[in-house]
């Protein structure tokens, strides 16, 4: 099926149906797999197993900043290519992205609190990371506040965009300032510097994200479209009565 | 007093289905405490210090949101007439209204506080004390809002003067507040003293605020 | 029970809105109050409740209730609908009928004779002006106050609505209670008195006065 049949609202559901009953599936699967993997992963020789909290914390980071791309590319969808559920799209990626915000700086703070004395510091990518979450929030008021999707779609669309020049000041913020946060170990210039026991339970964790965000995103969008519907149905049970 | 509570329960659904929402004020709120250490620098002793003030400042600005709103709405849409045809004096309509305004904005800052403390490093004692004077101190806030926003309630662009004829008004509840807060964890003024003294602010404000408001809407009314 | 008024008058702005009106209206009957726009047709109806204020003239009901004012015991319809958009069809008549002294009256009853039966869960945000109107004469359907104050109560209703108006208006003449209404044209309803509110003045005064009327 060409990618241009889902921009049928119909076809979209339809395919949503088939596809969200296997694809929740298979996440359970990978993520059952990924849990079992970290678990049997070293622990550290300073942390003990507090650091298993970073199976938790990286791939939600990762996650967290992928929606936003989702989201921007949704947005050029909306504002260049006028595809009809590029908007949809943005409308359910949002809450999805701000949970794995939330979870990622809640999960750091526990993390940073024995090692670091406290829950926050406002350094460089604790604070990126904090500014992505707010414009997270902002973007879901802004869907709130307009009645009409459709034309709440293009404002959003525009702050989606320019929020997105926070992906690469969180990605470099450790490289740019001195921060408190550990530097860049996975994607550097000259490989990771973690050991593989480590990185590929890490890398198996993120697809189990990536999975349930998929999953996450095609069930929202799902319910968006039938929300649309209803209002549709409302506005026409209101004209309908004399 | 079915009266009461009908506008009780009418506002608080209106809060709660428009514009965001309860959470909007939280999300101010959420974000002017993030602005701060833009302007303070990341010094979190510093900002532990005067994090207790920095959260009174936010409250009393998320509080001020939505009270521009809060009679304007009903005048602009004939509701205000028929509210004044109503057999339930005035003066308690406005009570009901600031009481729906305080459970729908007060409270939630309120249940919020703890957690945005965390960011300007608050420990235990300090939450402690902020929470328990918000609780105290911002039904004040709503109270001598309402004041303003009576006031306000023709004006099309209220929403400035609001807070220039509100923000002097609340600056006992203030300075109290943050008073009582700081006293909790330094010393050595005892935190009741300005604590009894922000009961009292509250106490007297829940009075005054709804005469005084109900007055002024008398007077736009005519 | 009967209304009646001697010699109102209404400043506003140093201008007459309206001057020297006198009117008496007993149960069962309907005065339709008359005139050019900026006449102070409006004004004259938001006097009799007290949210204007009379410069001059008496108003007294008898037969009413002495604890309660005028505006206590009667239903104003005026031009805007005191609907929130963002509340239902029910929840907008339920909210007016437990403000105005009627707590658990049943709202189906109102909102058929209005003929919005099976909108009651709607948001009132997707109704047509004039279901919105409808949805305000329920609100007069649904509490029994004796004076019905109407401005201008015909507009935004096609001509089925203004029939149902009729009945409503007709019933509740029958049940003993008044009509003030002010009105460009017909109502719908046979034996009225008139009231004419046209005073001599120029074309710019009443321009003006349009503009200053609520």
């Amino acid at each position: 099926m060409a990618l241009a049949d889902l921009a049928n609202p119909s076809r979209f559901l339809k395919f949503a149906n088939n596809t969200v009953p296997w694809l929740s599936g298979l996440t359970v699967l990978v993520f059952a797999f990924a849990i079992d993997q970290a678990m049997i992963a070293p622990d550290d020789y300073q942390q003990g197993a507090t650091v298993k909290i970073m199976f938790l914390h990286v791939p939600s980071a990762w996650l967290g900043m992928l929606c936003w791309g989702v989201m921007s590319v949704a947005a050029l969808g909306t504002l260049v290519w006028r595809h009809p559920l590029a908007d949809v799209a943005a409308k359910a990626a949002a809450p999805i992205g701000a949970a794995f915000t939330l979870l990622c700086l809640v999960t750091g703070s526990l993390w940073g609190r024995p090692e670091w004395g406290t829950f926050w510091v406002w350094d460089a990518r604790l604070t990126s990371e904090l500014i992505l979450l707010l414009l997270y929030l902002g973007v879901i008021a802004l869907w709130n506040t307009v009645d009409d999707p459709s034309r709440a779609a293009r404002a959003v669309a525009i702050l989606t965009l320019v929020g997105a020049i926070d992906l690469p000041i969180i990605k470099f913020s450790v490289d740019w300032w001195n921060t408190l946060h550990q530097g860049a170990s996975v994607f550097r210039l000259g490989g990771s510097t973690i050991y593989p026991t480590i990185l590929i339970p890490l890398f198996i964790m993120a697809a189990a994200f990536t999975l349930m965000f998929a999953t996450l995103l095609l069930a929202a969008m799902r319910n968006e479209i039938l929300r649309r519907r209803v209002r549709t149905l409302r506005l026409m049970q209101a004209s309908a009565v004399n | 007093m079915t009266a009461l509570a009908a506008i009780l329960i009418r506002d608080m659904r209106i809060a709660v289905r428009v514009g965001g929402g309860a959470l909007m004020g939280v999300l101010f709120f959420l974000v002017v405490v993030t602005m701060t250490p833009f302007a303070l620098g990341p010094d979190l002793a510093l900002l532990k210090r005067i994090g207790p003030a920095i959260l009174w400042l936010a409250a009393l600005l998320a509080s001020l949101l939505a009270l521009d709103r809060l009679f304007a709405s009903d005048h602009e849409d004939g509701s205000l007439d028929l509210i004044l045809m109503g057999h339930a004096p005035l003066e308690l309509v406005v009570f009901a209204k600031g009481l729906a305004h305080w459970l729908t904005t007060g409270l939630p800052l309120i249940l919020a506080a703890p957690l945005i403390g965390l960011f300007l490093n608050l420990d235990a004692p300090a939450e402690a004390a902020l929470v328990l004077t918000l609780f105290v101190g911002t039904p004040a806030l709503t109270f001598i809002g309402l004041i303003g926003a009576a006031i306000a309630v023709t004006l099309r662009r209220g929403g400035l003067l609001l807070a220039v004829i509100v923000l002097p008004l609340t600056v006992p509840v203030l300075i109290f507040g943050v008073a009582a807060a700081n006293a909790a964890v330094t010393g050595p003024v005892p935190f009741g003293t300005p604590f009894t003294i922000l009961c009292a602010l509250t106490l007297a404000s829940l009075v005054v605020g709804p005469f005084a408001a109900a007055a002024a809407l008398r007077q736009e009314m005519e | 029970m009967r209304l009646s008024a001697v010699d109102l008058a209404c400043h506003r702005g140093g201008r007459d809105v309206f001057a020297g009106v006198s009117f008496t209206v007993g149960a069962g009957e309907a005065l339709t109050i008359s005139g050019r726009n900026g006449a102070g047709k409006s004004s004259l109806l938001r006097a009799v409740i007290g949210l204007l204020r009379l410069a001059q003239g008496r108003l007294t009901l008898e037969g009413g209730d002495p604890e309660l004012t005028i505006a206590e015991q009667a239903h104003y319809l005026g031009h805007q609908d005191a609907l929130k958009p963002s509340l239902s069809v029910a929840e907008n008549l339920r909210f007016w009928a437990g403000f105005l002294g009627k707590p658990s009256s049943a709202i189906d009853e109102p909102l058929d004779a209005v003929g919005l039966a099976g909108l009651a869960a709607l948001p009132a945000a997707y109704l047509s002006a004039g279901q919105r109107r409808r949805l305000s004469i329920a609100r007069l359907v649904a509490v029994k106050r004796p004076i019905w104050l109407l401005d201008e109560p015909t507009s935004t209703l096609d001509a089925s609505a203004q029939q149902r108006l009729a009945g409503l208006m007709q019933a509740h003449l029958g049940a003993g209670g008044l009509i003030l209404a002010a009105t460009h044209g017909p109502i719908g309803l046979d034996k009225t008195q008139e009231l004419q509110l046209d005073q001599a003045r120029s074309p710019a005064e009443a321009a003006a006065e349009g503009q200053e009327l609520p």
